[in-house]
């Protein structure tokens, strides 16, 4: 009888234990989560997009309860209308988020530069760029296999001619597109802003205008134009602050490359798409 | 101290229990996607296994084998070892949030987990007394990550290739982790030589 009885009460008596004490640790250290969370994890959207900065919808709530002073706007997706919720539960102060969108800092189509090598492995940028970073003349242009377009849930950036080109009506900035991109050209900047440079390369002016019609080759005539001081050169780059500029738009017309463009500019290629669908 | 050695050695390269021994399998190939996930899991694996040793000696020593139910090990340690992780994880999610942060999403994913099982019931077998269990189960932990670290690598580098569709996915992955298993076979003997 033993050999039945002995091991049935030590299982059972070790099953009890854990129990009992698996119990009373759940009671003595519960952790207290703070009944506000569930009330901003239902405020947020859910996308876990990472547009905020944060890992995911849940990140952002918990760094909003850590870190009062924390922006309550920082959510790409829901907009001002998450925003002013979230506000509410935080009982702070709503700030109108000014809307943001992805611009692509290359204008390196299949008209305006060449291609340096016939690249036939993988079709993804990041794999081309790991091979003599990419296959273009230009060693800043877009790759245009199309990694932001893979990386955009909201079908808001597309490939026209080789490069990719942001629709900035789909665009809710959430910045996939820019952590996905090997050469860094896409950056999420202020709606407000019309006027941007459309090129990325660093490198010298003659090496730049050998590779590409369109690109900067900092000849610094933007920088004596800007009426506000919004532009300089950098590592023979220009770049606009979107905080000084107000779209006057003297530098489109000074730029001798047309590497200065408006944003305009990038809608009318998306029409063309629509048009032959 | 030598025979520490070829036991830790051992569980690291020779009978590494990823590669070699085929446990733990399905963390090795879920986790090991990004490198920071697969050191995090690796991490959390260790701390179970060695914890898991040092609770399931004593009761095979001390209860089981006395009154001769050595067969109830596998029921036992299952019972055992996941209790105490949840109750560890409950206790560091109360006075160590910092940890519980970095590996309490590892935690209830490896409670039952093969590898940490198959530790426990391997210290029984090989007869190892409480020191060489201890040692073992940090071998076998190491080991874990030294194969998920590697095969983070071969899993970035395998996001580039262009697979035949057939293979795209988990069959190229497989592949991938039979030839690194396969490697390993290279390390068989190495460590009867070193400790000589």
């Amino acid at each position: 009888m033993d050999i039945y009885v002995i091991p049935v009460l030590l299982v059972a008596g070790i099953g009890v234990l854990a129990g009992l004490i698996l119990a009373i640790a759940s009671k003595f250290m519960a952790v207290k989560v703070d009944e506000r969370f569930n009330d901003l994890r239902d405020a947020l959207p859910g996308a876990n997009c990472g547009g905020c900065g944060f890992a995911g919808c849940d990140a952002y709530a918990n760094a909003l309860l850590e870190n009062p002073d924390l922006s309550t706007s920082l959510c790409p997706v829901g907009g001002a209308a998450v925003a002013q919720k979230l506000s509410t539960i935080m009982g702070v102060a709503f700030e109108e988020a000014a809307p943001k969108y992805a611009l692509v800092h290359c204008n390196g189509t299949c008209d305006n530069t060449t291609y340096a090598s016939d690249y036939e492995g993988p079709k993804t940028c990041a794999a081309c760029n790991s091979l003599f970073g990419g296959r273009g003349t230009c060693a800043y242009s877009c790759i245009g296999f199309g990694d932001c377009v893979a990386a955009c849930k909201y079908d808001a950036i597309h490939l026209v001619n080789g490069v990719a080109v942001v629709d900035p009506e789909a665009c809710i900035a959430c910045g996939m597109c820019a952590k996905a991109c090997p050469k860094n050209l896409i950056d999420i900047v202020p709606a407000a802003s019309q006027v941007y440079v459309s090129c990325s390369s660093h490198a010298k002016g003659a090496v730049t205008r050998q590779a590409c019609k369109v690109g900067c080759i900092a000849c610094r005539k933007c920088e004596k134009t800007c009426p506000e001081q919004a532009i300089t050169i950098t590592d023979n780059l220009a770049s606009i602050d979107p905080e000084k500029c107000v779209n006057c738009g003297q530098c489109v017309g000074v730029c001798p490359t047309g590497a200065i463009r408006t944003v305009a500019h990038c809608e009318l290629p998306l029409k063309a798409i629509a048009g032959q669908d | 101290m030598k025979e520490m050695m070829i036991i830790l050695f051992s569980a690291i390269l020779v009978d590494n229990f990823v590669l070699s021994k085929f446990m733990g399998i399905c963390p090795f190939l879920g986790v090991s996607k990004k490198l920071d996930s697969a050191v995090g899991m690796s991490a959390a694996v260790i701390f179970v296994m060695l914890m898991a040793t040092a609770v399931t000696w004593p009761i095979y020593d001390m209860l089981l084998a006395p009154n001769n139910l050595a067969y109830l090990q596998t029921v036992v340690f299952i019972l055992v070892i996941a209790s105490l992780v949840q109750l560890v994880e409950v206790i560091l999610k109360k006075y160590v949030p910092a940890l519980h942060k970095s590996l309490g999403v590892y935690l209830p994913l490896i409670t039952t987990n093969c590898a940490v099982l198959g530790v426990t019931v391997l210290n029984i077998t090989e007869q190892y007394n409480f020191t060489e269990s201890m040692v073992n189960a940090l071998g076998a932990g190491i080991g874990f990550m030294l194969a998920m670290v590697l095969f983070a690598g071969v899993r970035q580098r395998l996001e580039n290739i262009d697979a035949p569709e057939c293979f795209q996915g988990l069959p190229i992955t497989l592949i991938a982790a039979s030839i690194v298993s396969a490697s390993f076979i290279g390390f068989g003997g190495v460590v009867d030589g070193l400790f000589r």
